[in-house]
Formats: C-alpha cells, structure tokens, sequence
C-alpha cells in the first residue's frame, strides 16, 4: 500500500492485560472465535494445530507446594512495530508476497488472506506464535454457518491467519465516524472482541498515542512488561503484573543477570 | 536395440538390465508422485508440520538440495569464468547434477506452500525486503540457467546432432556459455546466500538471528561459501557412485583432485568462518537476547550440542584437512571419506539451521517441540532422489557426459 | 514486479532488487535469442550436419 500517513495523527493501537485481574477462564478466546470465524476441528484436543487467536497460557513458578504459585496468560498477536518502531515487524519484514502490511495508520499488522500463499514464513519468523495456518478447509458444523459473522471472511486452507485487533470494528467505527462528519473515534467506539468479553476486565484496548486512552497511562505502570522486549520486537501488547517472577517470566534472563535483578 | 541413440565408442548396459533399473527407481518416483498428490488434493493435513513447525523436512530438503546442487555454479565459475580448463571434463555431469538438484528444490517448494496454484504471487507482489523474494527470484532464474547449459549435452545425442539446426544451436551455446555461467554465478551467489540469510534475518529467533553486513546477515555469506565448498564434493561423490555402479572409470583422477583441493581450501576457509560465527554468537549474539550457548542444545538429546561437534568438527574441520593435504586427497580411501563427511556437514548444517530454528522456544513458558515428518512429507522427499537416478540414468547412456570415457575405457 | 503493481515504490530496494533481476533475465533472454538467431542463419547458409 502507498503510504499516505502522516506521524502527528498516526494511531498506535494496543492492549494492556492486568494479569493479576486474569482467572484463565477462556471467555476471550471464545469470543474471538465467534466473531472473526476462526474455524476448529472436530477434536481439539492437539493444540500444534489449532487456531486461536488469542490463546490463553497457564504459568508457574515452577516451585513446589506450598510455595506454587499460577498465572494465566491470554496471548493475541503482538502487533509488532519492529527494530526503530518502522514497522519491519519480524512477520512483515519476511513475507515475500507483501501479504501481510503494516498499518502505518492504526500500527495494526494486517494479513490479507487472498494474497497469502503459505509458504508460512512469517509463522517462522514470529516468535510469539502467533501465527496460525489453516491446515484444514474450514468445516462448520450443519446450521452454524448461519451465524458466522458478515464482516470477517472465513479463511480457506493452505494461509496464514492470526489476531487483527478486530480491524472489522476499526473500519465500521470509521465508516459511521465519517458519516457523521468525524474523522476522530472515541474511545468506546472502537474496542476488541476479547476486551469486550472479559468478565474480569483484565483487558484494556486503545490507541497507545492518545493521553485520553486509559492505556496511555496504564502502560506506563512500574508493573508493566512487554513479551521479549530483549528482541527489539517493540510488541504493542502490555502485561501488567505486580509479581515479580510473571515479570520476568516476560523475557529470557541469562543467571548473571538474575542475580543482578534478585538484589 | 536402442544403440543408435548411445554415443559412438563406449559400451552400455543391455536395454532390458537398464529398464529394470528404471523400473525399480520409477516405482519409487511414483510412490512419492501418489503422496504430492494427496498433499496438494488434500491439503498440507497429510504432513506433521504444525504451528510451531511451519518450516520442516521439505525446508531442509530444500536447502539442502540447492547446497549440494552448488557444484553445478561453482564449478562452472571455476571452468568458464576462472579457466580451470581440466574441469571440462567434470562439468556436464556438475551441470546435470545441479540441475536435477534445482527442478526437485523447484517442485519441493511447490508441494510445501498452502496454496500452489498462488506460487505466482512471490513474483508479482514481490517483498523486496524478503529473503524469500531474493530465493525465489535467483532460484527461478539460475535454474533457466542450468537448462540453458544442460541443453547443449542434449543437443551432442548421436541422433539428435545430426539436425543441422540443433548442431548448430549446441555449437552457438557452447560459444556463449561463459556469460551463461557467469550470470549463473552472480545468480547463485545471491540465493544460495539469501537461503542462508532466511534464518539469519530472523530477529525473533535467536538460534538463527544473527548480525551482518548491510541487509545480508552472516549467515547469508556462510551459506554461500559452504556451498561452493560442499557442492564440488557432492559432484565428486556422485561421479565416483555412477563409476562403482557402471564399473569404469569415467573421469581421470588429476581432475577429481583438482577439484576436490579447490573444495578442500574452500572448506578450510569456510569452517573457520563458521567457527568464527559460532563464537561470536555464543558469546555476544545469544547473551544480548538472554540465551547462552548451552540454553539451545541442552533441553533434550535429539537437539543435543553433539549436533555442533558434528558439523563443525567431523564434518568440516576433518574433511578440510585432508582435501588440503597431498596425501589426503591422493588416497583413494581418505579423499572418499572426506568428500563424504563434507557432504554430511552441509546437510546438517541446513537441518539445524531450519529445524533447531523452530524447535526451540523463545518464550519462557513455551517448551521445545520436536518433530517427525509423516510418510508423505518422507515420500516426496525422495521422490527427488529417485527422480535424479532416472535423469543420470538417462544422461549417462545416450549423452556424451565424460569426455574422457572412451580414453579411459578403450574398446576392442 | 513491475511498475504497475500496486504495491510498488520506486526506492532503492526496488530499483536495486529489479534492476538485477531483469539485468539477469535480459542477459539470459538476450543470450538465447543470439545463440536461435545465430543457428538459424548458419544453418540456411548449409553448415552444420555430421562434417565434424
């Protein structure tokens, strides 16, 4: 796509996930099913080939009772901005067909099923596997199919498909904003299936940029990490947590520097 | 009965012994035709890659294959554009080799991308940021060049030659051939490298993320150069089978020397680059990410550090001592085994460089994965294999391969 | 691939990346129409054949 962005209105969407709200119950996952048409099969049971958007994980510390302690973790595509936050995010960087973009607009990393052709580079190349391919032709079982959402095409097999931050409801909320004489969204106008979804409200969406998004402030919390900020990825999804060990369970650590972080 | 297609001067198998043998390869060519079938009719479902296994054993299959098929380029570079003239007598069969090496990376690629009939779009929509493009971009042109220089070795059939127009088309490409080969080698050079860099550009995963120089990483200039070194072994190894199977020898040993010190400094040079890299990622590339050298081959045996001792040390440093040395490559024994350990070293180092790649976790509460491919992904692997038999096969009894097999094998 | 593609810009990674692959192209196209050209015409003139 010819770019046609300028910086001073540019928007930065993303997420901040209170992990200490989180109880793991999966009702973001499930509504990210429903409403981008992720298909699934018929036993589920093998998660290496199982598409969830957003995919939640459970995390210990590893220590024995008394001491365990469990964190669950939801996990959507990370909406990568890259080295120097130019937008050569590992995915789209790699894709030789220019399947995948980044939205200089939204920061949103887009996958255009139509012009994918799965050579499944990009799933190489992310390393939060967030990339999922659709080894199947999606089946839906009799009558279903009469409630897939309008707004998201179903995938077909042989691509790549992940997380788009709803970019459907982006594109509603603009095309009411525009008629209506607005080239500006409110905050409410445009949010996530899963933020919508959680019962807990561990998930806040919005544009990163905007002083009047509560995520502006949120990621800045003294609680607040970003998956392997070490590989330069700069991931537009922030995790807030007030234990130290799901902090740090963020990032690789060598032991010298644990040491160094224990003090 | 099919003596007037052999060249003049040399013997042949029996038409019915070498249709057995074609039998027998055939059948194997049509197991692995039956499961590219089912991949493309049912869909990639027929393999055990999976999410986390995007890239697997047609990826290295892949690489490999186009390693191996570098004896084609390298030598030709070394013949055309460098003038090593004893090289001649090597250089069809290089040609033929690399060839069937590049048509099967060509088709292995067709079967392992989710939409094929969409192949197209790597072309059209071209990502010029993409180590991919440059692949496939180089790949397809550098395999138009391999025709274009197994064309004319065609074109010297008895029956063929005696159309005037052909005899004079071979005649014409063998005039122009050095631009042919040179063009080659610039080609090879870049997509033998961007293979290299497709796991060096990899910025999220540290196994294969290194640093480099402009856009290239450094992985991007081993690759290259483990090709040109391992390549010509390849080469070797192929005309010594095709000698132990037709019981003749076929080309002159001065050649195959010649040849074989030329990959032995190659070598040499190449797996103290490679030590290099390993270094300096060990030290400085994986701690700036939070790895250390043993966080990546400590988790289980398969992916165990014993796969680095092996290509580095068994595999490259042992068989660049002896190909460097007079002696080594003067027995007969030592330079087989040495040929052979180099052709290992490469494969493996493809292998590690796709699968380790993605076997490893990058995020800590993710575990290693492993892996095996299903019949189908083992069947169009060797579908190649079985292909490039028939090919030999093919060329060596009605093609004019080793100028010097009727010196060689007088008849009486 | 070509100008007219939508998604083309001419900065320095396109015009370096296609520059060398159509420099190839043109040099293996250009190659193989001289090497057919050439034939046809040594072979009108009555050269050729089984003389050598």
């Amino acid at each position: 796509m010819k770019k046609e962005h300028t910086h001073e209105n540019a928007k930065k969407f993303g997420m901040v996930i209170d992990l200490d709200k989180c109880t793991g119950c999966g009702a973001c996952m499930v509504a990210c099913m429903a409403e981008n048409n992720v298909p699934f099969k018929k036993d589920e049971s093998e998660k290496l080939d199982s598409i969830t958007w957003i995919r939640v994980y459970k995390l210990t510390n590893g220590k024995s009772f008394p001491d365990t302690e469990i964190c669950y973790l939801p996990k959507p595509c990370m909406h990568c901005s890259g080295i120097g936050e130019h937008g050569h995010s590992p995915c789209v960087s790699v894709c030789p067909a220019t399947a995948t973009d980044y939205d200089h607009t939204t920061g949103i990393v887009s996958q255009i099923y139509t012009r994918c052709f799965g050579c499944r580079y990009c799933m190489a190349a992310c390393p939060y596997h967030a990339r999922y391919f659709n080894w199947w032709d999606p089946v839906w079982p009799e009558g279903m199919e009469k409630s897939l959402n309008p707004d998201v095409s179903p995938r077909m097999r042989g691509v790549v498909e992940k997380c788009s931050f709803c970019f459907h409801r982006y594109q509603a909320a603009m095309d009411k904003a525009y008629t209506e004489g607005r080239r500006e969204l409110e905050e409410d106008e445009y949010q996530t299936a899963c933020t919508q979804a959680c019962p807990a409200g561990a998930i806040t969406f919005g544009d990163l940029n905007n002083p009047d998004h509560k995520v502006h402030e949120l990621k800045k919390s003294p609680n607040a990490f970003r998956l392997l900020e070490r590989l330069k990825t700069n991931p537009k999804v922030y995790y807030l947590s007030s234990r130290d060990w799901v902090r740090k369970a963020g990032d690789n650590y060598l032991e010298a520097e644990n040491k160094v972080k224990k003090k | 009965m099919d003596s007037a297609l052999i060249p003049k001067g040399v013997k042949r198998c029996s038409l019915g012994l070498f249709t057995l043998g074609i039998a027998v390869a055939g059948a194997v060519l049509l197991w692995g035709v039956y499961a590219m079938l089912l991949c493309w009719i049912k869909g990639l479902n027929q393999t055990n890659m999976n999410d986390y296994y995007g890239f697997a054993l047609w990826i290295w299959a892949d690489l490999a294959v186009i390693a191996l098929g570098g004896g084609a380029f390298f030598t030709g570079f070394l013949r055309y554009v460098i003038g090593k003239d004893e090289l001649k007598n090597i250089i069809n069969y290089a040609v033929i080799i690399g060839f069937i090496c590049y048509s099967s990376a060509l088709l292995i690629l067709a079967i392992d991308v989710g939409q094929p009939l969409r192949s197209w779009f790597i072309f059209w929509h071209a990502n010029v940021h993409s180590m991919l493009t440059e692949v496939a971009f180089c790949l397809s042109c550098y395999f138009a060049v391999l025709t274009i220089e197994f064309i004319p070795l065609i074109l010297e059939n008895r029956q063929v030659d005696k159309v005037p127009f052909f005899h004079n088309l071979s005649h014409n490409m063998h005039e122009v051939m050095a631009i042919f080969a040179a063009t080659g080698a610039f080609l090879s050079f870049f997509h033998q490298g961007s293979l290299g860099g497709v796991a060096g550009v990899l910025y999220g995963r540290p196994f294969g993320s290194r640093e480099g120089l402009l856009v290239w990483p450094w992985t991007f200039f081993l690759f290259t150069w483990s090709a040109a070194a391992c390549g010509p072994c390849f080469t070797i190894l192929v005309t010594w089978i095709t000698e132990k199977i037709t019981k003749k020898k076929l080309v002159k040993d001065n050649v195959i020397r010649l040849l074989a010190k030329i990959s032995g400094w190659m070598l040499a040079t190449y797996i103290i680059a490679k030590i290099i890299d390993t270094w300096y990622w060990a030290t400085v590339t994986a701690p700036s990410m939070g790895f250390t050298l043993m966080d990546f081959y400590s988790n289980n045996a398969f992916y165990g550090i014993w796969i680095l001792v092996l290509e580095i040390f068994i595999c490259g440093i042992i068989p660049a001592l002896i190909l460097i040395t007079k002696t080594g490559r003067n027995n007969s024994k030592l330079l087989m085994t040495a040929v052979i350990l180099a052709v290992i070293g490469v494969c493996i180092n493809r292998w590690v460089m796709v699968l380790q790649v993605m076997a490893m976790p990058v995020l800590t509460f993710e575990n290693w994965v492993l892996y095996i491919p299903s019949w189908q992904e083992v069947a169009t692997t060797i579908l190649p294999v079985a292909y490039g038999v028939i090919v030999l096969a093919l060329a060596y009894r009605y093609l004019p391969v080793f100028p010097q097999e009727k010196e060689l094998n007088p008849i009486d | 691939m070509f100008p007219f593609s939508f998604e083309w810009v001419w900065d320095a990674g396109h015009v370096v990346f296609m520059g060398g692959l159509w420099y190839a192209l043109g040099i293996i196209g250009l190659g193989m129409t001289y090497c057919i050209i050439k034939a046809v015409i040594d072979t009108s003139k009555g050269n050729g054949g089984h003389h050598h």
